[in-house]
Protein backbone atom coordinates (compact mmCIF):
# COMPACT_ATOMS: atom_id res chain seq x y z
CA UNK A 1 0.00 0.00 0.00
CA UNK A 2 1.19 3.81 -0.60
CA UNK A 3 1.59 5.34 2.91
CA UNK A 4 0.59 9.10 1.50
CA UNK A 5 -2.46 10.14 -0.70
CA UNK A 6 -2.17 12.20 -3.83
CA UNK A 7 -4.97 12.87 -6.26
CA UNK A 8 -5.30 11.32 -9.25
CA UNK A 9 -5.45 13.09 -13.16
CA UNK A 10 -6.28 11.67 -16.47
CA UNK A 11 -6.53 14.59 -19.26
CA UNK A 12 -7.47 13.97 -22.55
CA UNK A 13 -5.75 16.33 -24.48
CA UNK A 14 -2.31 18.22 -24.44
CA UNK A 15 -3.88 21.81 -23.73
CA UNK A 16 -5.48 19.90 -21.03
CA UNK A 17 -2.35 18.40 -19.57
CA UNK A 18 -0.07 21.61 -19.53
CA UNK A 19 -3.08 23.39 -17.60
CA UNK A 20 -3.86 20.84 -14.83
CA UNK A 21 0.18 20.57 -14.16
CA UNK A 22 0.24 24.26 -14.02
CA UNK A 23 -3.05 24.87 -12.18
CA UNK A 24 -2.03 22.33 -9.44
CA UNK A 25 1.79 24.10 -9.31
CA UNK A 26 0.05 27.38 -8.42
CA UNK A 27 -2.11 26.16 -6.01
CA UNK A 28 1.76 24.54 -4.32
CA UNK A 29 0.35 20.62 -4.97
CA UNK A 30 3.62 19.91 -6.55
CA UNK A 31 2.20 17.86 -9.37
CA UNK A 32 4.34 14.99 -11.32
CA UNK A 33 3.55 13.97 -14.84
CA UNK A 34 2.43 9.52 -14.64
CA UNK A 35 3.64 7.37 -17.48
CA UNK A 36 3.49 3.43 -16.73
CA UNK A 37 3.81 4.36 -13.09
CA UNK A 38 5.96 1.82 -12.35
CA UNK A 39 8.70 3.79 -10.69
CA UNK A 40 6.30 5.77 -9.11
CA UNK A 41 4.01 3.34 -7.34
CA UNK A 42 7.23 0.87 -6.20
CA UNK A 43 9.25 3.47 -4.98
CA UNK A 44 5.82 5.36 -3.14
CA UNK A 45 5.22 2.50 -1.81
CA UNK A 46 8.71 2.26 -0.07
CA UNK A 47 8.47 5.51 0.92
CA UNK A 48 11.20 6.79 -1.48
CA UNK A 49 9.04 8.85 -3.65
CA UNK A 50 6.79 10.99 -2.33
CA UNK A 51 3.85 13.18 -5.09
CA UNK A 52 2.20 15.52 -5.38
CA UNK A 53 -1.19 15.06 -7.62
CA UNK A 54 -0.10 12.24 -11.03
CA UNK A 55 -1.37 13.46 -14.35
CA UNK A 56 -1.55 10.54 -15.99
CA UNK A 57 -0.68 11.02 -19.97
CA UNK A 58 -1.72 7.55 -21.53
CA UNK A 59 -4.54 9.13 -22.79
CA UNK A 60 -3.40 11.43 -24.92
CA UNK A 61 -3.56 10.50 -28.67
CA UNK A 62 -0.48 11.94 -29.68
CA UNK A 63 1.64 10.01 -27.26
CA UNK A 64 0.04 6.57 -28.19
CA UNK A 65 1.10 6.83 -31.66
CA UNK A 66 4.00 4.79 -33.71
CA UNK A 67 3.88 4.92 -37.46
CA UNK A 68 6.11 6.28 -40.38
CA UNK A 69 5.35 9.96 -40.82
CA UNK A 70 7.47 10.58 -44.07
CA UNK A 71 10.67 9.36 -43.28
CA UNK A 72 10.30 9.50 -39.48
CA UNK A 73 9.65 6.77 -37.49
CA UNK A 74 7.41 8.42 -34.63
CA UNK A 75 6.64 6.84 -31.18
CA UNK A 76 4.29 8.35 -28.70
CA UNK A 77 5.85 8.64 -24.81
CA UNK A 78 3.19 6.43 -23.66
CA UNK A 79 3.58 3.66 -25.84
CA UNK A 80 4.97 0.23 -23.70
CA UNK A 81 8.12 -1.45 -24.14
CA UNK A 82 5.98 -4.48 -25.19
CA UNK A 83 4.80 -2.59 -28.18
CA UNK A 84 7.70 -1.28 -29.14
CA UNK A 85 9.07 -5.16 -29.13
CA UNK A 86 5.86 -6.76 -31.12
CA UNK A 87 5.42 -3.95 -33.59
CA UNK A 88 9.54 -4.33 -33.96
CA UNK A 89 9.94 -1.13 -35.96
CA UNK A 90 13.06 -0.09 -34.41
CA UNK A 91 14.63 -3.55 -33.96
CA UNK A 92 17.33 -1.87 -31.61
CA UNK A 93 15.15 -0.23 -29.60
CA UNK A 94 12.94 -3.30 -29.23
CA UNK A 95 15.90 -5.15 -28.44
CA UNK A 96 17.00 -2.72 -25.89
CA UNK A 97 13.02 -2.05 -23.84
CA UNK A 98 12.85 -5.95 -24.15
CA UNK A 99 15.47 -6.07 -21.33
CA UNK A 100 14.40 -3.94 -18.54
CA UNK A 101 12.77 -5.28 -16.07
CA UNK A 102 10.79 -8.37 -16.92
CA UNK A 103 7.98 -9.02 -19.75
CA UNK A 104 4.72 -8.58 -17.34
CA UNK A 105 6.75 -5.13 -16.60
CA UNK A 106 7.76 -4.01 -20.42
CA UNK A 107 3.88 -4.06 -20.65
CA UNK A 108 3.30 -1.31 -18.62
CA UNK A 109 6.35 0.67 -18.81
CA UNK A 110 6.43 3.69 -21.44
CA UNK A 111 9.22 4.62 -23.64
CA UNK A 112 8.60 8.54 -21.94
CA UNK A 113 8.66 6.91 -18.65
CA UNK A 114 11.88 5.16 -18.80
CA UNK A 115 13.58 8.08 -20.81
CA UNK A 116 11.82 10.91 -17.53
CA UNK A 117 12.45 8.36 -14.22
CA UNK A 118 14.75 8.94 -11.60
CA UNK A 119 16.64 4.84 -11.91
CA UNK A 120 19.38 5.57 -13.14
CA UNK A 121 19.93 2.92 -16.08
CA UNK A 122 17.09 4.41 -18.85
CA UNK A 123 18.34 1.74 -21.08
CA UNK A 124 15.55 2.99 -24.02
CA UNK A 125 17.72 6.06 -24.34
CA UNK A 126 20.34 4.41 -25.75
CA UNK A 127 19.50 3.31 -29.11
CA UNK A 128 17.89 6.75 -29.59
CA UNK A 129 21.31 8.66 -28.74
CA UNK A 130 23.02 6.56 -31.48
CA UNK A 131 20.04 7.21 -33.82
CA UNK A 132 20.43 11.43 -33.40
CA UNK A 133 16.33 10.72 -32.17
CA UNK A 134 14.27 13.92 -32.16
CA UNK A 135 12.46 14.28 -29.16
CA UNK A 136 9.11 16.50 -29.06
CA UNK A 137 8.19 18.09 -26.11
CA UNK A 138 5.09 20.22 -24.58
CA UNK A 139 4.92 22.38 -21.91
CA UNK A 140 4.04 25.86 -20.95
CA UNK A 141 6.33 27.66 -23.37
CA UNK A 142 4.16 25.60 -26.35
CA UNK A 143 5.70 22.53 -28.09
CA UNK A 144 9.44 22.33 -29.29
CA UNK A 145 11.55 19.09 -31.32
CA UNK A 146 14.47 19.13 -30.20
CA UNK A 147 18.09 16.60 -30.63
CA UNK A 148 18.26 13.93 -28.03
CA UNK A 149 21.84 14.51 -27.94
CA UNK A 150 20.83 18.08 -27.31
CA UNK A 151 18.67 17.74 -24.05
CA UNK A 152 19.19 14.57 -22.98
CA UNK A 153 22.47 15.39 -20.73
CA UNK A 154 22.41 12.74 -17.77
CA UNK A 155 19.00 12.48 -17.57
CA UNK A 156 16.53 14.50 -19.26
CA UNK A 157 16.81 18.42 -19.23
CA UNK A 158 12.90 19.37 -19.44
CA UNK A 159 11.61 22.90 -17.92
CA UNK A 160 8.85 23.12 -15.28
CA UNK A 161 5.83 21.81 -16.75
CA UNK A 162 7.36 20.00 -19.86
CA UNK A 163 6.80 16.33 -20.68
CA UNK A 164 7.94 14.28 -23.78
CA UNK A 165 5.19 13.70 -25.96
CA UNK A 166 6.86 11.74 -29.36
CA UNK A 167 10.14 10.41 -30.04
CA UNK A 168 11.26 10.80 -33.72
CA UNK A 169 14.02 8.81 -35.93
CA UNK A 170 15.17 9.17 -39.43
CA UNK A 171 14.50 5.68 -40.94
CA UNK A 172 18.01 5.24 -42.21
CA UNK A 173 18.77 4.52 -38.50
CA UNK A 174 16.44 1.61 -38.67
CA UNK A 175 18.32 -0.41 -40.55
CA UNK A 176 22.05 0.05 -39.99
CA UNK A 177 23.84 -2.95 -38.42
CA UNK A 178 23.75 -2.67 -34.89
CA UNK A 179 24.22 -4.92 -31.64
CA UNK A 180 22.87 -4.87 -27.98
CA UNK A 181 24.44 -6.71 -25.27
CA UNK A 182 23.24 -6.39 -21.26
CA UNK A 183 25.84 -8.10 -18.97
CA UNK A 184 24.15 -8.33 -15.53
CA UNK A 185 25.55 -9.89 -12.17
CA UNK A 186 24.06 -12.98 -12.34
CA UNK A 187 20.16 -13.10 -13.19
CA UNK A 188 19.12 -12.00 -17.02
CA UNK A 189 16.45 -9.88 -14.81
CA UNK A 190 18.37 -7.26 -13.46
CA UNK A 191 20.14 -3.88 -13.58
CA UNK A 192 23.01 -3.81 -15.70
CA UNK A 193 26.50 -4.24 -14.79
CA UNK A 194 26.97 -3.13 -17.75
CA UNK A 195 24.87 -2.42 -21.37
CA UNK A 196 26.42 -1.10 -24.53
CA UNK A 197 24.20 -0.16 -27.92
CA UNK A 198 26.26 0.08 -30.82
CA UNK A 199 25.95 0.82 -34.55
CA UNK A 200 27.95 0.70 -37.40
CA UNK A 201 27.48 3.57 -39.89
CA UNK A 202 29.55 3.84 -42.86
CA UNK A 203 32.26 2.49 -41.00
CA UNK A 204 32.13 3.85 -37.71
CA UNK A 205 31.19 3.11 -34.84
CA UNK A 206 28.72 4.64 -32.31
CA UNK A 207 28.86 3.15 -29.11
CA UNK A 208 26.01 3.97 -26.19
CA UNK A 209 26.58 2.90 -22.53
CA UNK A 210 24.28 2.27 -19.82
CA UNK A 211 25.59 0.89 -15.98
CA UNK A 212 29.43 1.97 -16.72
CA UNK A 213 28.37 5.86 -14.77
CA UNK A 214 25.83 7.19 -12.95
CA UNK A 215 23.39 7.75 -15.93
CA UNK A 216 23.32 6.68 -19.77
CA UNK A 217 25.74 8.62 -21.86
CA UNK A 218 27.08 8.59 -25.33
CA UNK A 219 30.15 9.99 -25.17
CA UNK A 220 31.79 11.05 -28.86
CA UNK A 221 34.98 11.00 -27.68
CA UNK A 222 34.93 7.79 -26.86
CA UNK A 223 33.35 6.98 -30.20
CA UNK A 224 36.75 9.05 -31.58
CA UNK A 225 39.08 6.29 -30.02
CA UNK A 226 37.25 3.26 -30.55
CA UNK A 227 37.46 4.19 -34.25
CA UNK A 228 40.78 5.40 -34.68
CA UNK A 229 42.02 2.57 -36.90
CA UNK A 230 45.99 3.77 -36.07
CA UNK A 231 46.04 1.54 -32.90
CA UNK A 232 45.56 -2.29 -32.25
CA UNK A 233 41.87 -2.96 -30.63
CA UNK A 234 43.16 -3.24 -27.50
CA UNK A 235 44.03 0.47 -27.69
CA UNK A 236 41.41 1.05 -29.11
CA UNK A 237 39.63 -0.04 -26.36
CA UNK A 238 41.55 1.52 -23.65
CA UNK A 239 41.96 5.13 -24.46
CA UNK A 240 38.07 4.86 -25.35
CA UNK A 241 37.80 3.56 -21.42
CA UNK A 242 40.07 6.21 -19.81
CA UNK A 243 37.15 8.90 -21.58
CA UNK A 244 34.35 7.71 -19.70
CA UNK A 245 32.66 10.33 -18.67
CA UNK A 246 31.64 10.22 -14.91
CA UNK A 247 33.15 7.18 -12.15
CA UNK A 248 32.45 3.90 -12.80
CA UNK A 249 30.40 2.54 -9.73
CA UNK A 250 31.63 0.53 -7.53
CA UNK A 251 27.85 -1.12 -5.66
CA UNK A 252 26.30 -4.71 -4.99
CA UNK A 253 26.18 -5.35 -8.40
CA UNK A 254 29.82 -4.99 -9.05
CA UNK A 255 33.06 -2.99 -8.67
CA UNK A 256 34.60 -0.31 -10.90
CA UNK A 257 37.50 -2.55 -12.17
CA UNK A 258 34.98 -5.56 -12.79
CA UNK A 259 32.90 -3.27 -14.80
CA UNK A 260 36.01 -2.15 -16.48
CA UNK A 261 36.67 -5.64 -17.50
CA UNK A 262 33.36 -6.68 -18.57
CA UNK A 263 33.21 -3.26 -20.41
CA UNK A 264 36.40 -4.17 -22.16
CA UNK A 265 35.60 -7.84 -23.29
CA UNK A 266 31.87 -6.58 -24.48
CA UNK A 267 33.72 -3.92 -26.71
CA UNK A 268 36.14 -6.40 -28.12
CA UNK A 269 32.74 -8.49 -28.84
CA UNK A 270 31.37 -6.04 -30.27
CA UNK A 271 33.59 -3.83 -32.68
CA UNK A 272 34.74 -7.46 -33.69
CA UNK A 273 30.95 -8.24 -34.54
CA UNK A 274 30.62 -4.55 -36.26
CA UNK A 275 33.84 -4.63 -38.44
CA UNK A 276 33.87 -8.34 -39.05
CA UNK A 277 37.08 -8.86 -41.28
CA UNK A 278 38.63 -5.20 -41.07
CA UNK A 279 39.37 -5.39 -37.83
CA UNK A 280 42.49 -5.18 -36.22
CA UNK A 281 43.68 -7.61 -33.62
CA UNK A 282 47.61 -6.92 -33.69
CA UNK B 1 -10.57 14.19 -18.11
CA UNK B 2 -10.97 11.55 -16.02
CA UNK B 3 -10.29 12.94 -12.39
CA UNK B 4 -10.14 11.15 -8.65
CA UNK B 5 -9.36 13.35 -6.13
CA UNK B 6 -10.41 11.83 -2.86
CA UNK B 7 -11.35 8.42 -1.68
CA UNK B 8 -14.70 7.34 -3.59
CA UNK B 9 -16.55 4.50 -5.84
CA UNK B 10 -14.50 3.43 -8.74
CA UNK B 11 -16.16 1.59 -11.71
CA UNK B 12 -14.06 -1.43 -12.69
CA UNK B 13 -14.84 -3.65 -15.59
CA UNK B 14 -14.03 -7.15 -13.64
CA UNK B 15 -14.44 -10.55 -15.46
CA UNK B 16 -17.01 -9.04 -17.68
CA UNK B 17 -19.07 -7.25 -14.93
CA UNK B 18 -18.93 -3.99 -13.60
CA UNK B 19 -18.15 -3.89 -10.12
CA UNK B 20 -18.00 -0.74 -7.69
CA UNK B 21 -14.97 -0.40 -5.63
CA UNK B 22 -14.12 2.19 -2.55
CA UNK B 23 -10.35 3.05 -3.11
CA UNK B 24 -8.25 6.10 -2.69
CA UNK B 25 -6.71 7.38 -5.65
CA UNK B 26 -3.06 5.90 -4.70
CA UNK B 27 -5.01 2.06 -3.84
CA UNK B 28 -3.31 -0.22 -6.42
CA UNK B 29 -5.98 -2.20 -8.16
CA UNK B 30 -4.40 -5.22 -6.47
CA UNK B 31 -5.65 -3.83 -3.46
CA UNK B 32 -8.66 -2.68 -4.63
CA UNK B 33 -9.39 -6.49 -6.33
CA UNK B 34 -8.85 -8.60 -2.65
CA UNK B 35 -10.31 -5.80 -0.40
CA UNK B 36 -12.63 -3.93 -2.07
CA UNK B 37 -14.19 -6.65 -4.43
CA UNK B 38 -13.49 -9.61 -2.33
CA UNK B 39 -11.62 -11.57 -5.44
CA UNK B 40 -8.78 -12.74 -3.83
CA UNK B 41 -6.81 -15.02 -6.91
CA UNK B 42 -4.43 -12.34 -6.94
CA UNK B 43 -1.80 -12.78 -4.66
CA UNK B 44 0.19 -10.04 -3.00
CA UNK B 45 3.81 -11.28 -2.89
CA UNK B 46 6.65 -8.56 -3.03
CA UNK B 47 4.48 -5.60 -4.08
CA UNK B 48 7.07 -4.63 -5.79
CA UNK B 49 6.61 -6.16 -9.18
CA UNK B 50 8.99 -8.83 -8.80
CA UNK B 51 7.19 -11.84 -7.62
CA UNK B 52 4.45 -11.91 -10.59
CA UNK B 53 1.97 -13.40 -8.15
CA UNK B 54 -0.51 -10.52 -8.12
CA UNK B 55 -0.76 -10.88 -12.46
CA UNK B 56 -4.50 -10.18 -13.98
CA UNK B 57 -4.89 -9.45 -17.88
CA UNK B 58 -5.76 -5.89 -18.44
CA UNK B 59 -7.38 -5.37 -21.57
CA UNK B 60 -5.87 -9.23 -22.71
CA UNK B 61 -2.43 -8.38 -21.63
CA UNK B 62 -0.95 -9.64 -17.89
CA UNK B 63 -0.28 -6.84 -15.74
CA UNK B 64 1.43 -7.16 -11.71
CA UNK B 65 -1.93 -5.39 -10.54
CA UNK B 66 0.42 -4.10 -7.33
CA UNK B 67 2.10 -1.60 -9.71
CA UNK B 68 -1.58 -0.32 -11.22
CA UNK B 69 -3.52 2.33 -9.63
CA UNK B 70 -6.98 1.13 -9.66
CA UNK B 71 -7.87 4.70 -10.85
CA UNK B 72 -5.90 4.06 -13.74
CA UNK B 73 -7.57 1.05 -14.46
CA UNK B 74 -11.22 2.71 -15.19
CA UNK B 75 -12.13 2.46 -18.73
CA UNK B 76 -10.15 -1.15 -19.15
CA UNK B 77 -11.21 -4.55 -19.40
CA UNK B 78 -9.50 -6.57 -16.43
CA UNK B 79 -9.71 -10.41 -15.65
CA UNK B 80 -8.23 -11.98 -12.24
CA UNK B 81 -7.98 -15.75 -11.92
CA UNK B 82 -11.83 -15.89 -10.71
CA UNK B 83 -12.86 -14.77 -14.72
CA UNK B 84 -11.34 -18.28 -15.76
CA UNK B 85 -13.95 -20.60 -15.21
CA UNK B 86 -11.79 -23.81 -15.90
CA UNK B 87 -9.93 -22.87 -18.62
CA UNK B 88 -7.76 -24.95 -20.74
CA UNK B 89 -4.62 -23.89 -18.97
CA UNK B 90 -6.05 -24.37 -15.66
CA UNK B 91 -7.01 -28.44 -16.34
CA UNK B 92 -3.16 -28.26 -17.53
CA UNK B 93 -2.25 -27.17 -14.51
CA UNK B 94 -3.55 -29.77 -12.60
CA UNK B 95 -2.85 -32.47 -14.80
CA UNK B 96 0.61 -31.69 -14.69
CA UNK B 97 1.01 -30.80 -11.21
CA UNK B 98 2.30 -27.74 -11.81
CA UNK B 99 2.50 -26.37 -8.22
CA UNK B 100 3.05 -27.29 -4.71
CA UNK B 101 2.56 -24.14 -2.24
CA UNK B 102 -0.12 -23.07 -4.54
CA UNK B 103 0.62 -18.74 -3.97
CA UNK B 104 2.27 -18.19 -7.29
CA UNK B 105 -0.27 -20.31 -9.20
CA UNK B 106 -2.83 -17.86 -10.28
CA UNK B 107 -0.35 -15.63 -11.35
CA UNK B 108 1.18 -18.15 -13.34
CA UNK B 109 -2.18 -18.81 -15.22
CA UNK B 110 -3.12 -15.43 -15.76
CA UNK B 111 0.29 -14.67 -17.66
CA UNK B 112 0.13 -17.88 -19.57
CA UNK B 113 -3.20 -17.06 -20.31
CA UNK B 114 -2.24 -13.72 -21.61
CA UNK B 115 0.11 -15.90 -23.76
CA UNK B 116 -2.59 -18.02 -25.16
CA UNK B 117 -4.32 -15.23 -26.21
CA UNK B 118 -1.90 -12.84 -28.06
CA UNK B 119 0.52 -16.03 -29.33
CA UNK B 120 -1.09 -19.15 -29.55
CA UNK B 121 1.52 -20.32 -31.55
CA UNK B 122 4.50 -18.85 -29.38
CA UNK B 123 8.14 -20.10 -29.43
CA UNK B 124 9.92 -21.95 -26.52
CA UNK B 125 11.84 -18.59 -26.45
CA UNK B 126 9.27 -16.42 -26.50
CA UNK B 127 7.38 -18.59 -23.69
CA UNK B 128 10.49 -18.20 -21.28
CA UNK B 129 10.58 -14.57 -21.95
CA UNK B 130 7.04 -14.29 -21.10
CA UNK B 131 7.19 -16.65 -18.03
CA UNK B 132 10.39 -15.25 -16.58
CA UNK B 133 8.36 -12.26 -15.15
CA UNK B 134 7.05 -14.87 -12.33
CA UNK B 135 8.26 -16.83 -9.52
CA UNK B 136 7.84 -19.97 -8.16
CA UNK B 137 9.72 -20.39 -5.09
CA UNK B 138 8.48 -24.16 -4.66
CA UNK B 139 10.33 -24.30 -7.87
CA UNK B 140 7.42 -26.17 -9.93
CA UNK B 141 8.86 -24.45 -13.15
CA UNK B 142 9.42 -27.98 -15.33
CA UNK B 143 5.96 -28.82 -14.56
CA UNK B 144 4.69 -25.06 -15.17
CA UNK B 145 6.70 -25.45 -18.37
CA UNK B 146 4.89 -28.80 -19.41
CA UNK B 147 1.44 -27.38 -18.41
CA UNK B 148 1.51 -24.37 -21.26
CA UNK B 149 3.16 -26.15 -24.42
CA UNK B 150 0.68 -28.58 -23.74
CA UNK B 151 -2.20 -25.81 -24.27
CA UNK B 152 -0.06 -24.08 -27.17
CA UNK B 153 0.64 -27.61 -28.68
CA UNK B 154 -3.98 -27.69 -28.51
CA UNK B 155 -4.27 -24.61 -29.77
CA UNK B 156 -1.89 -25.59 -32.65
CA UNK B 157 -4.15 -27.97 -33.53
Amino acid sequence: MIPFDFEYYRPASIASAIDTFQQLDAAGKQPLYYGGGTEIISMGRMNNLKTGPVIDLKDLADCKVMEFQQDQLVIGSSVTLTQIHEANLFPLLAQAGARIADHTIQNKITLGGNLCGTIIYKEAVLPLLLSDSLVSIAGPGGERTIPINSIFKERMQLDKGEFVVQIKTDKKYLSYPYVHVKQTKQDKINYPLVTICAMSIGGGIRAAFSGVCDFPFRSTAMESELNNHALTLEERIDKAIVLTPGPIPTNLEGSAEYRKFIMKGLLNSIINRLEGSNVSNA
Amino acid sequence: MYQMLNEGLIELKVNGEFRKALVRPADTLLFALRERLGLTGAKPGCENGDCGACTVLVDGWPIKSCLMLAAEAVGHEIQTVEGLNAAPIQTAFVDNFAFQCGYCTPGFIMNCQGLINIHPDASDEVMQEWLQSNICRCTSYQEITAAIKSVLVTDKS
